[in-house]
């Protein structure tokens, strides 16, 4: 925690393909929520949105990184991945559409239900893509 | 029901988490897909589902499900074993098919979510 500005950051990388570590990022995330005292229903709902992220990275990506910022009234997750990028958001965003892969059907994924869930899940959701380069997310959920 | 009786029901050995057996749960559902479970909004349930890798317990941590039933005889690693106890899970495995445990413990009275 930084004194000066209240605030807290955490950086994580992600790697594409592995499943193995998919989850780890959430779940330092998820614990320093606890410690801080925030209330049960809001953490569930921002680690379900970060994890559903990570999933993507590591399913639909190459690589990429993991920004934290949590400050006394909100948290600010970054996840910014370098790789095919979503050409149709909007279509992206619809619940069924995916273009998950086998390898990741059946790790238990690609129902495409993880970007709707993000929306549900958090109460700011941008989503910025290019073609061949990369997707960033940013998620940001308000304390109560 | 209590974790208990639903390994009773489903002639299930538990692996992890055996301190918590007295836990009652209201609910179950049944599911390999973790993105569907990702989006329930129900937490004091007990998932049943065949997919056995870390995957599995990670959504659980982050949908704070805790008590998972590994059908069809699957063993959960130790990997997953690990992770499970590390977030106060309790892990069953039982031998008989999702169908088979889905529908016994929904005789015994477990709730559906929907
Ligand atoms: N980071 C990303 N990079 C490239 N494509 C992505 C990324 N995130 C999502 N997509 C694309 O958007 C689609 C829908 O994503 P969404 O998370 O909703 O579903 P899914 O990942 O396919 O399945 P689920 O999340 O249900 O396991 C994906 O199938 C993929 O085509
Ligand atoms: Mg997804």
């Amino acid at each position: 925690m930084d004194p000066e500005t209240q605030s807290m950051k955490l950086t994580f990388n992600i790697h594409g393909g592995d499943f193995t570590h998919a989850g780890q990022p959430s779940s330092e995330v998820k614990k320093v929520l606890k410690q801080l005292g925030i209330d049960g229903k809001t953490i569930k709902g921002i680690v379900i949105a970060l994890y559903e992220a990570e999933v993507n990275v590591v399913a639909h990506a190459w690589k990429g990184t993991v920004e934290v910022e949590i400050d006394e009234s909100k948290i600010t997750i970054i996840v910014r991945d370098e790789g095919p990028g979503i050409p149709d958001i909007e279509l992206a965003m619809q619940a069924g559409y995916s273009t998950a892969s086998k390898k990741v059907r059946e790790m238990g994924f690609g129902a495409g239900m993880g970007l709707p869930n993000m929306k549900k899940n958090t109460d700011e959701l941008i989503i910025e893509s290019e073609v061949d380069k990369g997707t960033t997310v940013k998620m940001i959920n308000y304390f109560l | 029901m209590k974790l208990r009786e639903i390994a009773a029901v489903l002639n299930a050995t538990i692996s992890c988490g055996a301190e918590r057996i007295d836990d009652e749960v209201e609910m179950g559902y049944s599911s390999d897909l973790m993105s569907d479970v990702l989006t329930l909004d129900t937490d004091n349930l007990v998932l049943i589902t065949g997919l056995v890798n870390l995957q599995a317990i990670r959504t659980a941590e982050m949908a704070d499900i805790r008590a998972i039933v590994l059908v069809r005889n699957k063993k959960a690693t130790d990997q997953m074993l690990e992770l499970a106890c590390e977030n106060g899970m309790c892990i069953l495995e039982s031998p008989y098919s999702l169908f088979k445990s889905s529908g016994l413990l929904f005789q015994a009275g477990l709730k559906p979510i929907y």
